[in-house]
Parts: structure tokens; sequence; C-alpha cells
């Protein structure tokens, strides 16, 4: 069913009534000025999957996970060519508002980032903003549901989002991004700034989502990345003559075949632990 | 430089090193001690100015009752048949910093998030100074500007505006606290995190609505800071007023007549010869501690709205 | 108008939405605000040249040495600011001498020495409090202390009075600026210092001042000019508005009576005769001037300290 049988975490998905994947990259290259810092990226991202970038720190996965919601565009210098497709879209296209793609892509960063707002606003402000029809309450309470926060905050919705623990704020941005429904959720190291206990928490919560949503992850955790993922890719960056980093998409592969059965050379020598 | 011994061959030189530890340590509590007596001056500046209202207000109202000060509508303390309302200089001050304020805060406010949101860098970079140039205008040169410059340009299309009046001197002030509200509003919308603008956009915001909807609210503490301080300014002012809205206290609300603040009260007193032991002397003081308990309640407020609404960022 | 730069959504609604994003208005009130922000940016602009255009325009043909070099005068083509030029320039070099030690020390001891106690948050509220208090209320204290109380030393209204006044007008400034430019010292400075077994005045005399004086300086210049354009607190102490003599070259001249460029300024504004105007307008370019000489010269300080420290 997946793109790839030998899946054996394959689920039988309701939801996954497509095969073409949710996102994919077509030569992606990434430039700051005329510096290139991601060399042709290919990917395809399977629906209602939890994909894992993984590879040592500046090789450039956040980059990349960045071209997925046009983010990168807020980074003055920054460049990107080739094409990123959603659902056969091509998001850098002239036509393309980044806006809207934003609120399609929702994303959560790596230190948790409420906004010095109520918890109750903290979810309905990109909401009202966007234009929701329904009932906001309801949204609200449903966002937090999802994201396993509500039991501990449905008391004291008036309060500030930065009076939560480092875990619960966390969780409350993973509610603010479920609020504008999403089809594919962004994750920058989410669990990078948090303690294990939080951290365990948020890879519960990423299984609970992946149902409903197309998930990304950037983690620099390879047992997180085997733990919770799907799919990984594995980046690496090489020096450049100008003695800067260039970063490339190694391989791409279910989770078990790159932390078992690596193709290459390279990703065997980072999943065992060699470097990075 | 000197060569020094190693430290293995010390026992055998220790003769050569001698420092003066007790003169060090004597000269150092010596210049702290002299160091914390200054700092101490600014505290007996404060005392010095509370000290020195309080006695002369205390004088002036053993001569005038404070039910008269409080309920009077005429201010009159230089004429023989003196009356001493204090609404009346009040009620300018309030007008002109009214006035003032509509000019400063918006626009202050807009400025500073051009600069800060808008502006690339190199705009901002002259830009910031330019304004700041602004800031540093003597007030007697707005004063002059106010009222041969402004105030004949509001006539041509002001019926019935007098040649001193509130509007002109207030508009003036405006533009001379303006740079202040901007430079720390800019400040404070410069400070919040980056993040918080990227957690905004990744919901699907323009750069307007991130700006608006998370980031003043953000910067929320500064910003207020920066208005009382700019009320506190107004309230304050002397020279803009004392020039261009003249020197007839008149209880009104009228922007196109003349008009006599507190502070330019006490000019007025101050440039007459006034013998020190009369009662329209006093009276400066009585005025000046009403416009020193203004800006004191306002740096309270400002001083508690920061505590209350500060957010810590990591 | 289509105010968005893109030709509406394509991107295709799989999910059956609830959301009505509405862009284009949007976009619409972005630009209408990125607007507003720039025009409230060069009213600020359009202002200080009209103010420049204004006083430039009334009072450079003005200028002349007769102006500079004369006393003032009932009349208004022979009247000239020698006195407010000169009893500026007094003022300046008082206020100078009495602010910068007091202000760099209460800064030193505040950064460097002060304990963190109730005690030191109390100066710094206090310090903080000080900045809003209006310059006239400074006038009111100096007349009381300085021009009454101490008037056997300071001579009544003088220009020891007014630097006085002046001086505990700008301290806060100076305070704030001085502790600015030792934050702003690296700590490992302080660190390696004591760790060659400095004390820590001779670490702040030897390592951190030579690093911070750039800055000090800085702000003490700016706090100065502040100083030079100040005419409410010396008015209400008393500072007269005619002087036709100029304070001799010693000590007894700081317990003489002065008036100052502001004041004159002032004085010739409230005259109704325009040809007074026509010198007040002059008075005020003589007065910009000193105060561009002044932020020049820290703006070069400034550009000297950051270049010195890459």
């Amino acid at each position: 069913m997946m793109s790839n049988m030998t899946n054996p975490t394959m689920i039988s998905d309701s939801h996954a009534h497509t095969q073409e994947p949710a996102l994919k990259m077509e030569g992606v290259s990434i430039y700051y000025g005329s510096t290139p810092a991601i060399r042709e990226v290919y990917l395809d991202i399977p629906p209602h999957q939890i994909t894992a970038f993984i590879g040592p720190s500046g090789c450039g996965k956040s980059t990349v996970l960045r071209c997925f919601n046009r983010t990168n565009d807020l980074i003055p210098g920054a460049q990107v060519k080739g094409n990123v497709f959603f659902h056969g879209v091509n998001l850098y296209s002239k036509k393309i508002d980044p806006v809207e793609v934003r609120r399609r892509i929702g994303m959560v960063f790596q230190k948790p980032n409420p906004f010095p707002k109520s918890i109750y606003e903290n979810i309905a402000f990109g909401a009202r903003i966007n234009g929701y029809q329904g009932n906001m309450d309801q949204l609200v309470e449903n966002s937090l549901r999802k994201a396993a926060i509500w039991d501990e905050v449905k008391d004291k919705l008036k309060e500030s989002g930065l009076s939560l623990s480092g875990g619960q704020q966390q969780r409350l941005c993973i509610a603010r991004a479920i609020a504008i429904q999403p089809e594919v959720i962004l994750m920058d190291e989410p669990c990078s700034a948090l303690d294990p206990i939080s951290t365990l928490r948020i890879e519960e919560l990423m299984q609970e989502l992946k149902a409903q949503y197309t998930i990304v992850i950037v983690t620099h955790n390879m047992q997180q990345a085997s733990r919770v993922s799907d799919k990984t890719a594995f980046f690496n960056a090489e020096a450049t003559e100008q003695g800067g980093k260039l970063g490339y998409l190694v391989e791409y592969n279910d989770t078990v075949n790159i932390f078992t059965n690596p193709k290459q050379e390279y990703t065997r020598d980072y999943v065992s632990g060699r470097f990075g | 430089m000197k060569s020094h011994p190693s430290p293995l061959a010390r026992s055998q030189d220790a003769q050569m090193w001698q420092p003066k530890r007790n003169l060090s340590k004597w000269s150092e509590q010596l210049v702290k001690y002299i160091f914390a007596a200054f700092a101490l001056i600014s505290v007996a500046t404060t005392l010095g100015i509370v000290f020195t209202l309080i006695f002369e207000t205390f004088e002036f109202f053993r001569e005038v009752p404070i039910f008269r000060f409080l309920t009077e509508t005429q201010w009159t303390p230089l004429f023989t048949n003196a009356k001493f309302g204090i609404w009346v200089l009040v009620s300018a001050t309030f007008m002109t910093s009214v006035i003032a304020l509509f000019v400063a805060l918006p626009v202050g406010l807009l400025a500073a998030i051009c600069l800060s949101e808008y502006a690339s860098p190199r705009v901002r970079q002259w830009l910031k100074p330019t304004l700041e140039i602004l800031a540093g205008v003597p007030t007697v040169v707005y004063g002059y500007f106010a009222l041969l410059f402004i105030t004949p340009i509001l006539q041509t299309f002001i019926p019935g505006l007098k040649t001193f009046n509130g509007l002109s001197a207030g508009l003036v002030m405006g533009i001379a606290i303006l740079p202040f509200v901007a430079s720390l509003s800019e400040d404070a919308i410069y400070a919040v995190p980056q993040s918080l603008r990227q957690g905004s956009y990744a919901l699907g915001t323009t750069k307007r609505e991130t700006i608006t909807g998370v980031v003043l609210p953000a910067a929320l503490s500064g910003i207020v800071a920066s208005f009382v301080l700019a009320v506190a300014r107004a309230v304050g002012e002397t020279m803009i007023v004392t020039i261009a809205a003249g020197s007839n206290p008149t209880l009104t609300f009228d922007p196109r007549v003349p008009v006599q603040t507190m502070t330019a009260f006490i000019v007025q007193v101050s440039l007459g010869d006034t013998p020190a032991t009369s009662l329209a002397f006093k009276t400066i003081f009585a005025v000046g501690m009403m416009l020193f308990l203004m800006t004191f309640v306002l740096n309270i407020f400002s001083f508690w709205f920061v505590r209350r609404f500060q957010e810590k960022y990591e | 108008m289509s105010s968005s730069p893109y030709s509406g959504s394509e991107l295709p609604d799989i999910a059956n939405s609830d959301f009505q994003p509405n862009l284009s208005k949007r976009y619409a009130l972005d630009q209408v605000f990125e607007q507003l922000t720039w025009i409230a940016t060069f009213i600020g602009l359009l202002v200080l040249c009209l103010l420049l255009y204004d006083i430039i325009s009334d009072g450079a043909s003005r200028l002349s040495w007769q102006f500079i070099s004369s006393f003032p005068s009932r009349r208004p083509a022979t009247a000239g600011l020698l006195s407010a030029l000169v009893g500026s320039i007094w003022l300046l070099c008082v206020t100078a001498v009495l602010a910068f030690p007091v202000g760099v020390g209460s800064g030193i001891f505040l950064e460097e020495f002060a304990p963190d106690n109730f005690f030191t948050q109390l100066i710094e509220i206090n310090i903080g409090n000080l900045a809003a208090v209006p310059s006239i209320i400074y006038g009111l204290l100096g007349l009381q202390v300085f021009a009454r109380l101490m008037r056997p030393i300071t001579g009544g209204p003088s220009i020891l009075t007014g630097g006085l006044t002046l001086a505990l007008l700008i301290l806060p400034i100076i305070i704030v600026a001085t502790r600015e430019a030792l934050r702003a010292v690296p700590n490992s400075l302080r660190q390696g210092g004591f760790a060659v077994g400095a004390t820590r005045w001779q670490v702040v005399r030897d390592l951190i001042l030579p690093q911070a004086i750039p800055g000090v300086l800085t702000g003490t210049i700016l706090a100065l000019s502040r100083a030079i354009g100040e005419t409410a607190p010396l008015i209400t102490i008393g500072a007269l508005t005619f002087i036709a003599f100029l304070p001799p070259l010693s000590l007894e001249g700081l317990q003489t009576d002065f008036t100052a460029l502001p004041i004159q300024v002032y004085n010739w504004v409230s005259r109704p005769q325009p040809a007074f105007h026509t010198n007040a307008a002059a008075g005020i370019i003589v007065l910009m001037l000193v105060l561009l000489l002044m932020n020049t010269t820290a703006v070069l300080l400034r550009n000297k300290f950051q270049k010195g420290r890459m």
C-alpha cells in the first residue's frame, strides 16, 4: 500500500486513500546569498506517517524542513531552487501565497514559543485570523484535547501561556498548530529543550496524531527517530572549498532499514555512533 | 614589561614581591565609600526636591486654604484680589498634553514599528539617528517654531486662532516628544524574540497580523513605559507652552485661545521680581508640587505596569 | 485594486475547510498599515526639515561678527549674544566638572561595587524616577537650595547655582550611560584581572575603565548637550535675561550673575518686535551649531569606540 512494500510497520490506515506522497521535493537546493547550503534533495513524504530527518548538526536538515512551509522566505537572502510539491502543486510557484501554505502546513519549533497571551488566545489566534467559521470554544477545546494537554489547562484557560512548564508549552504549541487544521505538521527538534518525561509525552502524542496528520520531524536524537518514525532521511554535510558546509541527502528509507541495514557507509557510521 | 620570575622561584625571591596590600585595601575602601557617597547624591536630589516642595507648599497652604486651591475657578495669584483655582492651570496643562499625545503616541509607535519591522537594516541605520536629532533640539527652539511658523500656518485655515494658543503649542510639543516614544518603543519591539514572529508566521498570518497580534502584545510593557514617559514629558514641558500657548490663565478647553499651563506660570513668576517671602513666590512651589505629584504617580504606574506585564523570555 | 501579489489560492482544498482566510482583504490592510508606518516615520523627518529651513531662512542673514561680539541691547540691530554665549560656555564647564566625576563614580559604584541589596535597588529605582522628573522641578530645587539656602557660597542665582542645578539634572543620564558602558566590557576581563591578584578598584581603574571610557564620554557629552539646551530650570533659579558684562575668569566668576543662549533666545522670542524674532532665529542657529559640534564629537568618539572593539 505504501510506496515501500517492505515497511514492517505498515498500517491499514483508512485515511491513506492515496498512494501519492503528501509532500515531494524535486531537486531542491538552498542558497544563502550566492553560497549554496543544501544540494539537490529528492524526497517523497508519505501521508499519515512520521518521517524523521536525522544527521549531524549543521547539515541543513532544519533548513530543508522549512522549505515545506516556506519559512525560509523570512530569512533575508535565503533562496530555494527546485520544486516542492504539496498534493502535486508546486509550493514555490509564483502563484502560491506563502501565508496560505503555512496555514495548511503547520509547524512546531525547537524551543517552545507560546505567544504572550492567554492559553485560550494562543489557540484561537491563528484560527481567528484565518477566518475560522465554527465555534471557537469548541475548536480550542478540541485542539487542546488532541494535543493531550486539555486536562492540565482546562481550569486556567485565561492564564498566560508562558506560565506553563516547558513540556506543557510545547504541547500548547502543538495544539496551536492543530487549531488551524493543517494537513501536515512540521516539527523542528520539538523535544530538544525538554526533559525526558516531557519528551516521552510528545512522542506518544505524535503516534496519536499521525492518524490525522502527516508529520515530518527533525531530530538530532537517533533513538527518537528510531522510536517514533516510519521513514528516516539521513542528511550529511561536506566541507566546501569556501570553507562552508554543503548539506545533502545521503539516504532515505524506512526507518527500520536505515537503522538495521543502511545502504550507505556514511549512514552506517552515523547510526552506529561513529560520528555526528 | 617587566619579566616576572617563575612561580617556582618565588620562595627564593620573596623579597621581590612586596605588594602594598594594606595600602591597596585602604584605597579600595576609600574609593568605594567616595563612590557610594556620589551615588547617594541622586537620592539626596530626590529628597531635596520632595522637602523643598513640601516645605514651601505647606507655607503656601497656611495662607491659602487648600479648599480654595481646589475649588476656585480663577487663577490670579499676582492680583490684589487673588484667586487660587489650580484647575485653571491644570486644565491648560491637560489640554496641551492631550493634543501633544494625540500626535506623539500614534505617530511615535507607528514610526517605531516601521524602524523595527519594515525598514531594512541600512535604512534603519540612518533613520534612527535622524529621529534622535529631533530629540536633541532644545525646547526653546520648538517654542520659536510653534509661535512663528506653525501658528501663522494654522491661522490661515482655522478662524479665530489667536497668536498664542494651546493647539499650536500642543502639536509642536507632540513632535518634540515623538522621538522618545519612537526610540523607546522601538527598543521594546526590536527586543521581541524572533521565535515568536516565526511561530506566528507558521500559523499562516501576514506581516501586519504578526506585528499587531503577537509582536506588539509581547512588547506591551516597554511600549506602555514609553507612553508614560511621553505623558510625563508633556505634562512637565515648559518652554514650548510658555512661548506658544501664552500666559492667560483661563479655564477652558478651547485650543484656539491663549491659556497658561502650570509650567508656564512658574516661568512667569520666576521672570518677575517676586520677593522670596511673598505669597506669589510660594505659589510656584505649590504648583511645582502638583506637577511633581503628577509625574510621580505616572512613574509609579509605569513601574507597576512593567513589573506586572513584562514577559520573561529565555 | 488587487493588493494580493498572488492570483488566488491554487492549493487543493482536500479537507472541506472551515476557514475563510480572505487573503486579498488581509493583504490590502497590510499595505495600508505599512504605508502608515512609513508616513509616521517621515512626519518626524519632514518637521525636522521644516524647522531647520524656517530657522535658517529667518536668522542666517542676521549672523555676523557684530552679533556674536555684542552685548544685548534694546535696539535689535545692535543687540548680540556675547554674554549669553560666554555664559553658556561657563555653565558647560561648571556642569561638566561637577557632573562627570559624580556621575561616573556613581555608575562605577552601582555597577562594580554595590552589593545587590534593598539599598542599591532603592538607588536604582530613584535614578529611574529622577529621569522622568520635569526639568523645571530641578529649577525649583536649585532656586531653594542653591540660590537661597547656599547663597553665601553660590552668590545667589549665579553661574555656580546654574551649574549645580544642571549637574543634578543630567546626573541620571551620565550614571545610566556609565553603567551601560561598564556592562559592555566583557566579564572575562574582570576575572582575568582578579586572577592576577588585583583588587576590585585596581581592576576597574586599570582594566575596565580604559575600555569603557569612550562610551562614558559619549554619554556625558550627550548629557551636556541636553544641559546646554535647557531653559526652564535656569529661568526658575532666577538667571537674568539682560547681562551686559562678562564674568571675570576667576573663582569670583562662578558667583556672578549670568545669562545663557537659550534664555537669550527665549527673551528675544517673547518680544513683540519682529526684528527681535530675527535675532532669536540667529541665536538658535548659534545654539544649534554648538549642539552640532558636541554631538559630532560624541558620534566620532562612539565610532572610534566601536572600531576599537573589533
